[in-house]
């Protein structure tokens, strides 16, 4: 089922950054995902992809302990969630949140702190500087002050990205931190993903645009409510698992990721 | 108007006062939560209580009445959670069924105790529209007790609250339980229902909930600020509201107050600064404003253009007939842009002066540039471009349009063969 997941070795004192266990989630009689086995591996930049409803969020929120599994369990370098808070960061989707809620990008960003804070205890001043460095690496420090309706969406992509690096973890799960966005946050977000992985950290995000899976991630997971094949992109992103994962309905898809393979794009822009 | 100076009255002002900050508080994260009306129903839910407590106790003790209430308001709360859950109902229907089930059986039971022998002197129809003149000074300081206690927890939890109503999950991940904070939050404002009842009465209760914290968001983008804001308006509404009604007999406090803060709304709905209507308005004005002036200037342009000569007086009415501007705007267009130096006026004629035209060549650029960019990249006919360019030329900005230039290989005509004016302000050849 795992399509060549040992074609590329790995180290082996690396252990899978996220191990996800027969997992089968349902919301009220519908199920959401069937049986899913996935090892995300540490320190690389995994995409996990699928068609609409194909339970790609609810992979992210099972791994999050937002959603209660059926069966199954998921473990955090070898830990359930629970005892491994701290090192995860979350990115969600960014039509999640109230936009016209009164606070601030900073504001925003200094919640990537409260876990560290724990209760009671305000943020401070060096907690709002420490926020304040975490906006200008996603480029809008400038902004701080901003009601956050009044940022455009990448900019509201990357006060939430900016959260994210605020809790300081070793895993960043993301939903879709490219949807909505202009071009330029793109690359930046992009660039920024890479110093992540480069400095030991590991990403996984839900990803919709299937022409980008090759030139921005390294490992991908294709789901279509049960797991389709998880692996090194080289050896996962191919046609026949893409066909699998998106069943006949996305010929046209399929087809171009085939030539996007044909011709690899790196230097397409 | 001694009253006015009577301990008893100022007890009853002080604890009224109180109140509202403490609704107008609690009221902002009903707000921000989208529960305003859950408020609403918990106010109509605690009258059974009130009336159960009274039949019960066979008295009007303050106490056991105020236990009734709360503990009828928690089974409103309770209710609509299960038949949300436990139903396909949403939560607007189910607080619906919650206020009307409870309300009604509140107001049977109210008409059995006006039939009781002790029940015509009960005063409880007091709980309908609320009257503080009939509190006593033992109610008062109960309720301010209790209402200090509440904002004393927000205050502690503050942090959590605002995670809870800005992003539910995000704080689950953080390791807070949300759960437990959101019944605690449903509690605290069972709690502010149940002892505001009895000034501002059942039926108004959520207008001091909600319309300060409503009047309060108008004016700030912090939370912090719209909480302290939210408290004054309702700590005002309340004051306000209290006096009013005790200096004009058989005026019940609440209307008196809801009237006070729905004033604050209004005003605060039309006059702050960003959200205001009055604002946007001034905003669309001034908008409006920009555009004229530089439409005038380009079509002056235009038609100094047209005869390559930008020295001459161009009559008024020929630009008059470019737009059909009605002419009375026309002039106050003009005299705006003489003031700014941008037109030299001669009788009824208009000329450019340097800055105008440097001004009018911007315009005329961004026009220009914008339907080369249409004609060429979205490979619309010539034709097509001229009303859209018209529309952009007001709202590209400069770095944007330069970006345009390099993007299209700085283009020096447009799709019409006119010239479009170089970056580069126009300078006089030195004679």
């Amino acid at each position: 089922m795992v399509d060549g997941s040992d074609s590329q070795s790995q180290s082996p004192s690396v252990p899978p950054a996220i191990e996800v266990h027969d997992l089968t989630v349902a919301y009220g009689t519908q199920p959401a995902l069937w049986d899913v086995d996935v090892d995300v591996p540490a320190e690389k930049l995994c995409a996990i992809i699928g068609p609409n409803g194909a339970g790609k969020s609810t992979l992210i929120k099972a791994m999050l302990g937002l959603v209660k599994p059926l069966t199954g369990w998921v473990q955090i370098f070898g830990a359930p969630f629970a005892k491994r808070r701290s090192w995860v960061g979350y990115v969600p989707q960014r039509s999640s949140v109230d936009w016209d809620f009164p606070t601030t990008a900073l504001d925003v960003v200094t919640m990537g702190l409260y876990g560290r804070l724990g209760w009671l205890r305000r943020p401070r001043r060096r907690h709002r500087e420490e926020a304040l460095a975490c906006l200008d690496k996603v480029g809008i420090a400038d902004l701080a002050g901003r009601q956050i309706r009044q940022l455009s969406g990448g900019q509201q992509q990357r006060v939430f990205l900016a959260r994210a690096l605020a809790q300081d973890a070793r895993i960043y799960l993301m939903d879709e931190p490219f949807a909505g966005v202009d071009a330029a946050t793109e690359r930046a977000v992009m660039e920024l993903l890479g110093t992540l992985r480069d400095q030991g950290k590991t990403v996984v995000a839900v990803h919709h645009d299937l022409q980008t899976v090759p030139r921005y991630f390294e490992h991908v997971t294709l789901l279509n409510m049960r797991l389709v094949a998880a692996g090194p992109v080289e050896t996962t992103f191919t046609e026949k698992n893409l066909q699998q994962a998106y069943g006949g309905r996305l010929t046209a898809l399929t087809r171009a990721a085939d030539a996007l393979l044909a011709n690899p794009p790196l230097d397409r822009e | 108007m001694e009253w006015l100076a009577s301990p008893t009255f100022r007890t009853v002002l002080l604890g009224a006062t109180l109140l509202g900050a403490v609704s107008g508080v609690i009221g902002c994260f009903a707000l921000l939560r989208r529960q305003s009306l859950l408020g609403d129903a918990l106010a109509h839910a605690a009258l059974p209580g009130v009336c159960v407590a009274f039949i019960v106790t066979g008295a009007k003790h303050p106490l056991s009445l105020l236990v009734g209430a709360g503990a009828a308001g928690l089974c409103g709360a309770l209710f609509v959670m299960l038949v949300v859950r436990g139903s396909r109902i949403k939560e607007d229907s189910a607080l619906g069924i919650v206020l009307s089930v409870f309300f009604g059986l509140g107001v049977v039971l109210l008409t059995r105790i006006q039939k009781m022998p002790a029940g015509n002197q009960s005063g409880l129809d007091q709980f309908l529209f609320g009257q503080a003149a009939t509190l006593l000074e033992g109610d008062v300081i109960v309720f301010s007790v209790v209402g200090v206690a509440v904002l004393v927890v927000i205050a502690l939890l503050y942090k959590e609250l605002k995670l809870l109503c800005f992003d539910r999950a995000f704080g689950a991940i953080l390791g807070f339980p949300m759960r437990g904070l959101e019944v605690l939050l449903t509690v605290l404002l069972v709690v502010v229902v149940v002892i505001g009842l009895s000034t501002v009465g059942v039926v108004l209760m959520v207008a001091s909930l909600i319309t300060p914290a409503a009047a309060a968001r108008q004016w700030t983008d912090r939370l912090s600020r719209m909480l302290l804001l939210s408290a004054l308006f309702g700590a005002i509404s309340a004051a306000v509201g209290v006096v009013a009604s005790a200096s004009v007999s058989k005026l019940p406090t609440g209307p008196s107050i809801v009237i006070v803060s729905s004033a604050l709304l209004l005003v605060s709905v039309l006059a702050a600064p960003r959200r205001g209507v009055l604002w946007a308005a001034l905003r669309a004005r001034r908008t409006a404003h920009r555009v004229r002036a530089e439409n005038l200037l380009k079509d002056v342009y235009r038609w100094c253009e047209r005869r390559g000569d930008f020295e001459t007086f161009v009559p008024l009415t020929i630009v008059m007939g470019m737009r059909g501007e009605p002419g009375r705007r026309l002039y106050r267009t003009r005299d705006r842009l003489v003031r700014r130096g941008l037109l030299l006026v001669d009788g009824d004629q208009l000329k450019l002066t340097r800055q105008g035209r440097r001004e009018a060549a911007r315009m005329v650029r961004r026009h220009r540039l914008w339907e080369v960019y249409l004609v060429r990249r979205l490979e619309l006919p010539a034709d097509h471009v001229h009303r859209d360019a018209e529309a952009m030329e007001h709202a590209l900005t400069d770095e944007l349009v330069e970006e345009l230039g390099a993007l299209l290989g700085h283009p020096e005509v447009d799709p019409h063969g006119q010239p479009i004016p170089p970056r580069e302000p126009l300078t006089e050849p030195t004679k």
